[in-house]
């Protein structure tokens, strides 16, 4: 039982660990701010989200299982409204979107 | 700029949270991390978000800028009453053995007390420094 929880829990960890990295790739690629926005919503959502349910399974079922639920709870509120106020003050500020196709890199 | 519905909605169902996490971090902080200075800025935070989304006017309504600059100093003079006070009990400042008849129990409500005086002197200068930076086109004072 153990043993399937240690391995439950490093799947979710690695596979919230893949999303935060493929998060930061996609940040330092992307060419303006609504699509690094996007990359970075990832890293918020799926991420956190993942590597939290991975701390779950290596606690005991209580007090720090509501904590980290808690935690995602709050995540869960706030890195889409602080992405949407990015998002949206961008518009504002007419940061227009980059519409063109990418350059081929050799 | 008018419609921002999201962020008003999330800052104010937020806002509660973020002021009871801050108790939680400062009464937290005799047994594990936390203490008054986090639970100060913490508790400063949600003032600060307060007055991002709604506005500096409102904000001063709520929270006046002399509050902020009293809550400075009743922080520091509670912290020093507080040593004071194990002086008129005839022991060392800031001795808390005697604050109770048990040791122990003067150790906790002394730490008590002054974490107490730590969170309100922190929240105090924070939202003060805030209202300073904030605050020097639109308010004079």
């Amino acid at each position: 039982m153990e043993v399937v929880l240690d391995v439950l829990s490093w799947v979710f960890i690695s596979g919230g660990l893949f999303f935060v990295v493929v998060g930061a790739v996609g940040v330092l690629r992307m060419p303006d701010i609504y699509t690094r926005l996007h990359a970075a919503g990832m890293t918020d959502t799926m991420g956190a989200g993942l590597i939290l349910l991975g701390l779950a399974f290596q606690v005991d079922f209580g007090l720090t299982t509501a904590r980290l639920f808690l935690v995602y709870v709050f995540l869960f509120v706030t890195s889409p409204v602080s992405s949407h106020a990015l998002a949206r003050s961008a518009l504002i500020g007419k940061v227009e979107p980059v519409r063109t196709a990418p350059k081929e890199t050799p | 700029m008018d419609d921002q519905i999201i962020l008003r909605l999330a800052a104010k169902t937020l806002i509660p949270f973020i002021l009871v996490f801050a108790l939680y971090v400062q009464f937290h902080g005799d047994y594990g991390p936390g203490g008054g200075f986090q639970a100060g800025v913490i508790f400063a935070a949600g003032f600060v978000l307060y007055a991002l989304v709604f506005g500096l006017r409102r904000t001063v309504q709520v929270m006046p800028p002399w509050v902020t600059l009293a809550c400075g100093a009743a922080g520091v003079l509670l912290y020093a009453g507080v040593g004071v006070v194990t002086m008129a009990l005839g022991s060392e400042y800031l001795n808390y053995n005697v604050l109770a008849h048990d040791p122990e129990h003067g150790q906790h409500y002394g730490i008590l007390l002054v974490e107490l005086g730590v969170l309100i002197t922190v929240f105090g200068v924070m939202l003060g420094m805030f209202y300073a930076f904030a605050g020097r086109r639109s308010l004079d004072g």
